[in-house]
């Protein structure tokens, strides 16, 4: 068939609806499990063990949300809060570290730039499984296992900040900042000044990116964080269940707990979370 | 505010087309753009003044990165239990014991490797199969079309920790919604191969919209012109699909093609939420084992070798991915 010439109207109004059909279709096999996560999240325990789909709580309940925030086993509040300071915490040292070293790499001139580059970018390509073990005794060796430096920090190591804050680095001209040097700013001054405001983009999708990896980690806390109010949410869930697998209503009001926050990033900054994924190509 | 930051970066950080990665050839950005101001940036500057900028990153990268590779490898020398004083060499005794299946650790090993095998093997070819099908789809000016792609996107953003939680509810043998509504009565969290039917599955709704959208940038990427100018040399939409998308989706498939074999070879969360290795360890995957290995039984010696084994075999196929690519474009 000849896709060239537009055809009829009707063909096209047709094809239109099917493609709106087809994609409906598929949205409704993402959002259909969700929203059953949160019906399922206000039911009591009986109605989430029921055989029958409840697709609307019956009768509707907050209790699975009172108890999981009040019981000593799952302190939620408290992973939620280690959460969000391992993230965030994560995310600023990925850019207070990466942001100068990738202008270095992008913009000056000095001996050994090229090796260096070249070995951090080398390190894209190291499977992370082989760091689990050794990373796992380093931190042991500073004392950090069962602490959040060790969701921290770590990680933080990765070339991806670098290599990407340096491609775009590259992309500014290069002109306004000749003329802060002709104005007589250094190279420090230069770079705050002048470059990062520039930058602010790349930096708020860096760390995006960075603070969803982080918050959404698990394999790394659950083995590295030991005790009840040491744990990430992910980790502490992760660990609820196995000691409850049939409290569904519990389960998932902890997941929709879990993904309140990262549900309101990603409302916020949908965009700019996926355009940097899409031309990045980060993997989780 | 405009557009997120990277948005002219034509290849993915793989280096598209099997090459190293060179950031420096910009294609479409004014040659020299960045030439004259790293030869100007240099006049006033300290020598230590970029090893300044450079440190703190550096600092980071030697301890948790640099190191951990050496000391990986020192330790998959030695019979290392963390907890033990004593750390006698045994050379590549941990390794010789690995290829031996008939060896405790070796046959847990290689049963581990089936699964990261068997995980593989079905979950890739979905996962590009289907997220090419839908970026074709969504590749057009309609309305909805943000919306559409942003639902797809959700469950990546929710993380494995939720979305195993989730479908380890759906997936329930005795009340969940999937066998409800298919009118089965298959236990998925605790039998093979529906187990395995499962944890594909999972995965493909998981990460679908994530290979989704890099493969829409990619399509946005590949110039309005080629296309026009196939129709005008009256092509069909077939003949268009194959002479002019396929091969300007190369350098993209290419990524997306080796990123998710590395994902895939890397499954953890959805084995250890939803099967939890079930049955008789069957879908423990081989990184879930070496997490457990030197993590939970401090056997971290054997867990090390076993991580160099498997990072090998991730780096093969890394090599067989770029070279299929690469022999695809010399015909």
């Amino acid at each position: 068939m000849n896709l060239r010439s537009p055809g009829p109207r009707d063909t096209r109004g047709l094809r239109r609806a099917l493609l709106h059909l087809v994609l409906a279709l598929v949205a409704a096999l993402y959002l259909s499990p969700l929203v059953y996560m949160v019906s399922t999240s206000f039911k009591t325990r009986e109605g989430s063990g029921s055989t029958e789909p409840q697709w609307i709580p019956d009768p509707f309940s907050t209790g699975a949300y009172r108890e999981i925030l009040t019981s000593a086993d799952s302190p939620i509040l408290t992973w939620f809060a280690n959460s969000l300071i391992a993230a965030t915490g994560h995310a600023a040292l990925v850019l207070v570290t990466a942001a100068p070293a990738a202008y270095a790499l992008a913009r000056l001139r000095f001996r050994g730039r090229g090796a260096i580059f070249t070995t951090v970018v080398a390190t894209l390509f190291v499977p992370p499984v082989v760091l689990l073990i050794p990373n796992f005794l380093i931190v042991n060796e500073l004392a950090w296992v069962d602490s959040l430096p060790a969701v921290i920090v770590p990680a933080a190591a990765g070339a991806f900040g670098v290599f990407f804050l340096r491609q775009f680095f590259l992309t500014l001209p290069g002109e306004l900042e000749e003329a802060a040097e002709l104005d007589g700013c250094n190279r420090w001054q230069i770079f705050t000044a002048v470059v990062l405001p520039l930058a602010r983009p790349a930096l708020v999708t860096l760390f995006l990116l960075s603070f969803l990896t982080n918050w959404n980690d698990f394999l790394w806390p659950i083995y590295v964080l030991l005790s009840p109010d040491s744990l990430t949410l992910p980790a502490g869930l992760g660990n609820f269940q196995g000691a409850n697998s049939i409290r569904y209503d519990l389960l998932m009001a902890g997941a929709v707990i879990a993904s309140l926050p990262v549900i309101a990033l990603y409302l916020v900054a949908q965009r700019w979370v996926i355009e940097g994924i899409s031309r990045s190509g980060l993997k989780g | 505010m405009t557009g997120p930051a990277p948005r002219e970066e034509g290849a993915p950080p793989a280096g598209g087309d099997g090459r190293p990665v060179t950031v420096l050839e910009r294609p479409g950005r004014p040659s020299g753009a960045a030439g004259p101001a790293a030869g100007g940036a240099t006049r006033r500057m300290r020598w230590w003044t970029p090893y300044a900028f450079l440190a703190p990153y550096l600092a980071l990268f030697a301890v948790f990165m640099v190191l951990p590779i050496g000391f990986g490898f020192w330790t998959s020398l030695h019979e290392w239990d963390v907890n033990l004083p004593a750390k006698p060499f045994v050379g590549l005794e941990n390794y010789t014991e690995l290829f031996d299946p008939s060896s405790v650790d070796g046959g847990r090993f290689w049963l581990a490797m089936r699964a990261t095998g068997i995980f593989t093997l079905f979950s890739v070819p979905l996962l590009i199969v289907l997220p090419l099908l839908v970026a074709l789809l969504m590749n057009g000016r309609f309305r909805g079309r943000n919306l559409y792609r942003a639902v797809y996107f959700a469950p990546y953003v929710l993380g494995v920790a939720v979305v195993g939680f989730l479908w380890r509810f759906l997936l329930d043998g005795n009340i969940g919604l999937v066998n409800h509504y298919l009118g089965l009565d298959v236990q998925w969290t605790t039998d093979v191969p529906p187990a395995w039917v499962a944890l594909v599955g999972v995965t493909v709704w998981w990460t679908l919209g994530l290979n989704a959208v890099i493969f829409l940038a990619g399509l946005q990427d590949i110039p309005r012109e080629l296309h026009e100018a196939a129709m005008v040399d009256g092509a069909s939409a077939w003949r268009r699909f194959r002479a002019v998308t396929l091969p300007g989706l190369r350098p993209v498939t290419v990524f997306v093609v080796n990123a998710t074999i590395l994902a895939s070879a890397n499954m953890f969360g959805q084995s250890y939420l939803i099967t939890a290795g079930a049955p008789a360890d069957q879908t423990k995957t081989a990184i879930y084992l070496i997490a457990e290995t030197g993590l939970r039984q401090f056997d971290m010696g054997t867990a090390s070798a076993m991580s160099f084994i498997l990072a090998a075999c991730l780096m093969a196929a890394s090599a067989l991915v770029f070279g299929a690519f690469r022999d695809r474009s010399a015909r």
